[in-house]
C-alpha cells in the first residue's frame, strides 16, 4: 500500500469518522427521542437518553398511535415479516426454476422467455400502478397476504444471477448424471440445488430487504389496519390530521420498522454484499 | 446468447421445463406486461367525469401533458431532485470509498456504519430526517436557527426540496459506497504503486489512474441512481412532503400516483406512466450498450 502513515492516516480517519457520524446521527437522535415522554419533545429535541425507552416500545407494539387509528405495531411487524419472507421465497423459487429451464433444456422459444423476463427490469411497479392495482382487484388480492406478495415476486435480476451461475457449472456434472440415469428433476434436486446454496442465501438477504422495505404497493393494496405493514403505516403517523405529531412514538415505530433489515445487513454482511453486487451487475 | 454444450433435448422432458418456466411467465404476464399494455392503451382514451364511458382521443392526453404547466413543473422538480441527489450521494460515497479502500485500522467499523442506511426503507429515512428538521424544535432546525436560518419546510418549497434531497442521498450512500469500493478493489494495486514510485502524488494518481479505471462503475451507478431517484424515492416524497408545499416537491412519480389514485384521471396518469416507461427504457438500453462495449474491449 501507498501512503498510509502519519498525517495521511489521520485525515483518512477523520473523513471516515465524519461519514460514520453523518450516517449514524439520525438514528442516534431517533433512539434518544424514543426514550422520552411526549412532553419532553415539545418545541425541542433532547440529545441524551430519557427514562421511557421500554415503555414507548411496549406502548407502540401493543396499542400503536391513538391519533393514527391505534393499530398495534406488533401486527404490522408480523405483516411485514410475512410479506418480506413471502416475496423472498417466491422470487427465489420462480427464478431458480425458470433459470434452470432456460439453461438446461433445448426448449423452443427459451430465448424469447428470457428476453421477456429480462424486460421486466424496465417496468418498475411505480410506473404501472393504476392498471396493476386493477388486475389485483379483479383477482381478489386486496387486503390479504397473497396480494402483498404475488405481484412483487417476478425477478429479472434473480433469474439472471441463477442463469449466469448455472452456466459456470461444469458440463461434466450433467454428463455424469445422465450416465447414471438421472433425469432433469433428479439433476436439479441433487446437483444444481445444493451447488446454488451460497447464491440462494445471498439472494435471500437482498430480496428480504427489498420485500420488507416495500411502500407503494402495500399502500395501494391494503385499507384495513389489520393488514398494514410497518413501513407503509409510518406515513399515517406523521400526517395525523388536527393533532401534534407524537414524535417519541413515531421514532419508536420507525426504529422497529428498520431494525429487522438492519440486523440482517449487519449480521450477514458478507452474504449481503455478495448478493447486492452480484444481482445488480 | 451463451448456451450449454449439453442439455435435455428430449421432447418428453419439455413438460417439466414448461412447468418450471411457467410460474415466472404467469407472474410477469399478469402483473407486468398486461398492466403495462393497459397503461399504453389507456393513454389513448379519456374517461368522463363519472367514469361511465371511455372515448378514444388519440394523442390528446399526451398533448395535454406537453401543454400542462403543472406537468412541466413536475418534470423540472424531478430534474432538480434527481440531479442533486445523484451528485450528492455519489460524491460523498466516492470520497468515503476512496478513503476506506486504504488499509487503515478500524476500517471494518467504518464500513459497517456506512452500509446501515441501505437497510432503512426510503419513507423511514424520510421520517428520520423530517424529525431532525421538524420546524418546532428539531435538532437541525435549532442549529440552523443559531446560524440565523429560519427553517420551515412545510411553508418553504426550496427547503422542502432540500429536505427530501438530504433524506434520499443519505439512504443511497451505502449502495454507492459498496459499489465504488468493489470497483476500487478491482483496480490492480501494482498500477497505483508504480505511479507512486514514479513520484505521482495522490491527486495525480486519482485523476490519472483511479478515476478513469473506475468509470464503468461510475456510469453504472449514474444509471441506477437516476432510476432510484425517479421511482424508489416515491416513499420519501409521499411520507414527508406529500408533494408540497404548493407542488414544490411533486416529482413525476408522485404526480402519476396523485393524478391516478387521488385525482382519478386514468388517461392522464397512463400517459404519464408511458412517458416514464420510455425514460427507463432509454436508461436501461444506455446501460447495456455500455456494458457490452466494456466486455468487448476487455
Amino acid at each position: 500500500m501507498v501512503e498510509h502513515k502519519g498525517a495521511h492516516s489521520v485525515i483518512s480517519h477523520l473523513i471516515l469518522l465524519l461519514g460514520a457520524l453523518l450516517v449514524l446521527f439520525p438514528l442516534y437522535i431517533a433512539l434518544v427521542a424514543a426514550s422520552h415522554p411526549a412532553e419532553a419533545l415539545i418545541g425541542t429535541t433532547p440529545l441524551w437518553f430519557g427514562p421511557r425507552l421500554s415503555e414507548n416500545f411496549g406502548s407502540v407494539l401493543g396499542h400503536g398511535l391513538q391519533a393514527a387509528g391505534g393499530a398495534p405495531v406488533w401486527r404490522m411487524l408480523l405483516n411485514s415479516t410475512i410479506m418480506a419472507v413471502g416475496i423472498s421465497l417466491g422470487k427465489i423459487l420462480i427464478s431458480l426454476l425458470s433459470a434452470f429451464a432456460i439453461v438446461y433444456f433445448r426448449l423452443p422459444g427459451r430465448q424469447i422467455c428470457f428476453f421477456l423476463i429480462f424486460v421486466t427490469l424496465m417496468l418498475p411497479v411505480e410506473i404501472r400502478i393504476v392498471p396493476t392495482f386493477e388486475v389485483a382487484n379483479h383477482l381478489g388480492l386486496i387486503n390479504n397476504y397473497p396480494g402483498l406478495i404475488f405481484p412483487l415476486i417476478a425477478s429479472a435480476t434473480a433469474t439472471f444471477l441463477y442463469r449466469q451461475f448455472f452456466l459456470t457449472i461444469p458440463d461434466e456434472l450433467l454428463e455424469a448424471a445422465r450416465i447414471d440415469g438421472a433425469g432433469p428433476w433428479r439433476f436439479f434436486r441433487d446437483v444444481v440445488l445444493p451447488l446454488s446454496r451460497t447464491n440462494t442465501a445471498a439472494l435471500f438477504v437482498v430480496t428480504f430487504i427489498y420485500g420488507w422495505n416495500q411502500y407503494l404497493w402495500p399502500l395501494l393494496i391494503t385499507n384495513q389496519e389489520s393488514m398494514y405493514t410497518v413501513v407503509m403505516a409510518i406515513q399515517r403517523m406523521v400526517n395525523v390530521p388536527d393533532a401534534p405529531v407524537e414524535w417519541n412514538l413515531v421514532m419508536t415505530t420507525a426504529l422497529l420498522g428498520l431494525l429487522p433489515p438492519l440486523l440482517v445487513v449487519l449480521g450477514m454482511q458478507r452474504l449481503f454484499i455478495k448478493g447486492l453486487i452480484e444481482t445488480e451487475k | 446468447m451463451q448456451e450449454k454444450r449439453y442439455a435435455f433435448a428430449a421432447p418428453r422432458d419439455f413438460a417439466l421445463a414448461v412447468c418450471f418456466i411457467l410460474p415466472q411467465l404467469v407472474v410477469t404476464g399478469l402483473f407486468f406486461f398486461y398492466p403495462a399494455g393497459q397503461a399504453v392503451l389507456g393513454s389513448f382514451f379519456m374517461e368522463d367525469a363519472f367514469g361511465l364511458s371511455k372515448e378514444f382521443v388519440g394523442l390528446e392526453n399526451y398533448r395535454r401533458l406537453a401543454e400542462s404547466g403543472e406537468y412541466l413543473h413536475s418534470a423540472w422538480v424531478s430534474l432538480v431532485f434527481s440531479l442533486s441527489t445523484v451528485l450528492l450521494s455519489m460524491g460523498l460515497a466516492l470520497v468515503l470509498a476512496v478513503t476506506a479502500d486504504q488499509a487503515i485500522k478500524g476500517g471494518k467499523f467504518y464500513k459497517s456504519a456506512v452500509i446501515i442506511p441501505y437497510a432503512v426503507a426510503p419513507p423511514l429515512a424520510g421520517v428520520l430526517w423530517m424529525f431532525l428538521f421538524n420546524p418546532s424544535g428539531g435538532a437541525m432546525t435549532r442549529i440552523l436557527a443559531g446560524l440565523g436560518v429560519s427553517w420551515n419546510h412545510m411553508l418553504d418549497g426550496d427547503q422542502a426540496m432540500i429536505l427530501i434531497i438530504i433524506a434520499a442521498s443519505w439512504k443511497q450512500i451505502s449502495y454507492n459506497f459498496l459499489f465504488f469500493l468493489a470497483g476500487l478493489q478491482a483496480i490492480p494495486k501494482s498500477l497505483i504503486e508504480a505511479a507512486a514510485i514514479d513520484g505521482a502524488g495522490f491527486w495525480r494518481r486519482f485523476l490519472g489512474i483511479v478515476f478513469p479505471l473506475l468509470s464503468p462503475t461510475t456510469f453504472f451507478l449514474l444509471v441506477v441512481n437516476t432510476i432510484y431517484t425517479l421511482f424508489e424515492t416515491f416513499g420519501i416524497v409521499h411520507a414527508v412532503t406529500s408533494g408540497g408545499p404548493a407542488q414544490a416537491t411533486s416529482t413525476l412519480i408522485y404526480k402519476v400516483y396523485n393524478d391516478g389514485f387521488v385525482g382519478l384521471d386514468f388517461g392522464g396518469s397512463s400517459a404519464q406512466s408511458v412517458v416514464l416507461m420510455i425514460i427507463v427504457m432509454a436508461l436501461t438500453f444506455a446501460q447495456f450498450h455500455f456494458v457490452e462495449k466494456k466486455v468487448a474491449y476487455q
